[in-house]
C-alpha cells in the first residue's frame, strides 16, 4: 500500500511526541519493578533512594514534568512493514525533523555536540544523529517506531570485549560480572544489563543496545541464553551495589541478552547499560493515518 | 544516619560534622558546573564570574525555557555522573574554597583525601529523579558562559534541596567506593560459586 503525502508529516508529528512523552512517562513494565525492587528493600539509604525514583515518576506522569534532566541520545528502531510502499529517505528526514521540532517546541535540553569542536546546534541532532536502525517486517502494513532516548550515564559504562572461543561461555559471564561492577553507581542503577553476545563487533555492540530496549524480564526465546539471563540477574544482583551505587539489594532490574552467530575464531560479548528508568516509547502508523503509542 | 539542614554559603563547620550515610537538605544558593564550564575555568583559567568560597556545586546541565525578559525558567534540573570532573576536585577546593560537591555516581579515593584535607564533602543526588529536584529549584537567579548551553554556569536558589545522601565526609569515608569494593570481592566468590574459575 502506497502511502498518502499526509504520511510523512505524521511520522515527524509521531517521532516530535514520542520523545517529549519518552522523557516524562515511564515504561509501565519498569514501574512495576521499580516498586518491587521498593517494597522488598532492607537497607535504610536504598529505601530513600526508591522513594525519590517513585515520587520522579509520579511527578512525571501526573504533573506533565520531565523526569531526568538527560534527554540523551536520540535512537530509533523502525520497523517497515513489508506491505508499506514508502520514500525510506523521507522516512528518516521526517524522522529527524521530529526529533528537531521536540527540541525546539517543548524545549529539551539538546545533549548533541560535535565530538572534536563540541558544537551544540541545539536541535539533539548532528551529523549521525538521531540514530536511526530500519528493519522489515514481514505481512505487515504498519510502520512500527521504538524510541529511546539514551542517557549517558550508563551509555558511557558501555563495553565491548572480542573474547576468543577458548574463553568460552565462563569469559562471557565474567566480563559482563566485572563490568556491573567496574560501573559501580555511574550507570544509575539497578540498571537493565543489555548483552549481546556473538556477530562482529559492531553487530555485537547493537546486538546489546537492542537488549536494553525490551520489554522489562521478556525471556530470550531461546532456551539456552534465557538461562543464562537468569544465572546473570542473579549473580549481578548479590553483588550489594544498589540503587545510585550507595549499597542495596537491587542491582539490576533485568538482565536481556540478544545473539546473532558469528565467525569460527570469535566469541565477542558486549555490554550496554540502561538506567534505571529505561524510558522508551513505541508507535505503530497505519497509512490511514490511525497511531497507537505504546511502549 | 543522621539529618543534617543548612543554608548557603557553606563552613568548614558545617561540613566537618558530616558522616557518609547522612542526609542533608539545602537551602539558599547552588551553582550549576560541569564538563565544559570547569574546562573553561580549571583549563582555560577563564575567571570564574563568582565567588566560590563556601559554594555547594552541582553537577548539572538543566532543561530550561527562555523567557521574553531574558531570564530562564527551570523545566528540568538534576544531576550527571560526577566521576568525569573528578580530576578538578583539588582546584575547586584548594583555589576556590568549595565546600561540597553534589553529584551522582561518587569521586575517587583521591577526591576523598582532598575532601579531608581542605574541609568538603561530596553529596550524592538521586540521580534520574530529576523532576523532584526541579521542584526544589526556585529560580535560576543567573546565568554565564550562554554559549556553552546547556553547560553554562548556572545560579540556583533551592529551597528544601535533598534528600541528599553524604557520598564523601570530610574523614575520609567513601560511600560509593566502599560499596564498589565491597561489590568487587562478593563477585569474585560469586564466580567461584558459578564455576567460572
Amino acid at each position: 500500500m502506497e502511502v498518502p503525502e499526509t504520511f510523512y508529516a505524521l511520522v515527524e508529528d509521531t517521532c516530535r511526541d514520542l520523545y517529549i512523552r519518552s522523557l516524562k512517562e515511564i515504561p509501565p513494565d519498569v514501574v512495576d519493578a521499580i516498586r518491587r525492587a521498593a517494597a522488598r528493600e532492607t537497607k535504610e539509604v536504598a529505601k530513600r533512594i526508591f522513594a525519590a525514583y517513585l515520587e520522579s515518576i509520579e511527578l512525571g506522569r501526573g504533573r506533565d514534568m520531565i523526569v531526568c534532566q538527560d534527554t540523551g541520545i536520540p535512537i530509533y528502531w523502525v520497523g517497515i512493514g513489508s506491505r508499506l510502499r514508502l520514500d525510506g529517505a523521507r522516512l528518516a528526514d521526517a524522522i529527524r525533523r521530529g526529533t528537531e521540532r521536540a527540541t525546539r517546541e517543548h524545549p529539551l535540553r539538546s545533549s548533541i555536540v560535535s565530538p572534536l569542536t563540541r558544537e551544540n546546534r541545539q536541535t539533539s541532532t548532528g551529523e549521525g544523529i538521531p540514530i536511526i536502525h530500519f528493519n522489515f517486517v514481514p505481512d505487515a502494513a504498519t510502520l512500527d517506531v521504538l524510541f529511546m532516548p539514551k542517557g549517558s550515564g550508563s551509555e558511557n559504562m558501555s563495553s565491548l570485549k572480542m573474547l576468543v572461543p577458548a574463553d568460552g561461555v565462563n569469559g562471557i559471564k565474567r566480563f559482563v560480572l566485572e563490568q556491573v561492577v567496574g560501573a559501580g553507581a555511574k550507570p544509575c542503577p539497578p540498571t537493565i544489563v543489555g548483552i549481546g553476545i556473538g556477530g562482529s563487533s559492531d553487530l555485537c555492540m547493537a546486538l546489546a543496545k537492542r537488549a536494553t530496549a525490551r520489554p522489562l524480564g521478556s525471556p530470550n526465546p531461546d532456551p539456552q541464553f534465557a538461562a543464562l539471563e537468569v544465572e546473570l540477574f542473579d549473580a549481578i544482583n548479590q553483588t550489594g551495589i544498589g540503587p545510585q551505587g550507595l549499597g542495596g539489594d537491587t542491582t539490576a532490574l533485568a538482565v536481556h541478552i540478544e545473539a546473532a552467530w558469528t565467525h569460527i575464531t570469535c566469541n565477542p560479548v558486549a555490554v550496554n547499560l540502561q538506567c534505571w528508568r529505561a524510558e522508551r516509547r513505541r508507535a505503530t502508523l497505519s497509512a490511514d493515518g490511525k497511531v497507537e503509542f505504546g511502549f | 544516619m543522621a539529618s543534617f539542614q543548612f543554608n548557603t554559603p557553606l563552613t568548614e563547620a558545617d561540613v566537618r560534622q558530616l558522616t557518609i550515610g547522612d542526609c542533608v537538605t539545602l537551602d539558599g544558593v547552588v551553582f550549576g558546573i560541569r564538563d565544559a564550564s570547569l574546562m573553561r575555568m580549571l583549563d582555560k583559567g577563564v575567571p570564574c564570574p563568582v565567588d566560590l568560597r563556601g559554594a555547594a556545586l552541582l553537577h548539572t546541565a538543566p532543561n530550561v525555557r527562555k523567557l521574553p525578559d531574558g531570564r530562564y525558567e527551570p523545566l528540568c534540573v538534576g544531576t550527571t555522573t560526577s566521576m568525569r570532573m573528578d580530576r578538578f576536585t583539588e582546584a575547586l577546593l584548594r583555589d576556590h574554597g568549595v565546600r561540597a560537591i553534589l553529584g551522582k555516581g561518587g569521586l575517587s579515593a583521591k577526591s576523598a583525601e582532598l575532601m579531608a584535607t581542605y574541609g568538603a564533602v561530596y553529596l550524592s543526588v538521586t540521580g534520574g529523579a530529576a523532576a523532584g529536584q526541579t521542584l526544589q529549584t526556585e529560580a535560576i537567579e543567573q546565568v554565564f558562559w550562554e554559549d556553552l548551553m546547556p553547560e553554562c554556569l548556572w545560579q540556583f536558589r533551592v529551597k528544601g534541596m535533598g534528600p541528599l545522601t553524604v557520598g564523601i565526609d570530610a574523614r575520609g569515608g567513601n560511600l560509593q567506593l566502599d560499596v564498589q569494593r565491597e561489590a568487587e570481592r562478593k563477585a569474585a566468590e560469586i564466580l567461584r560459586k558459578m564455576g567460572v574459575a
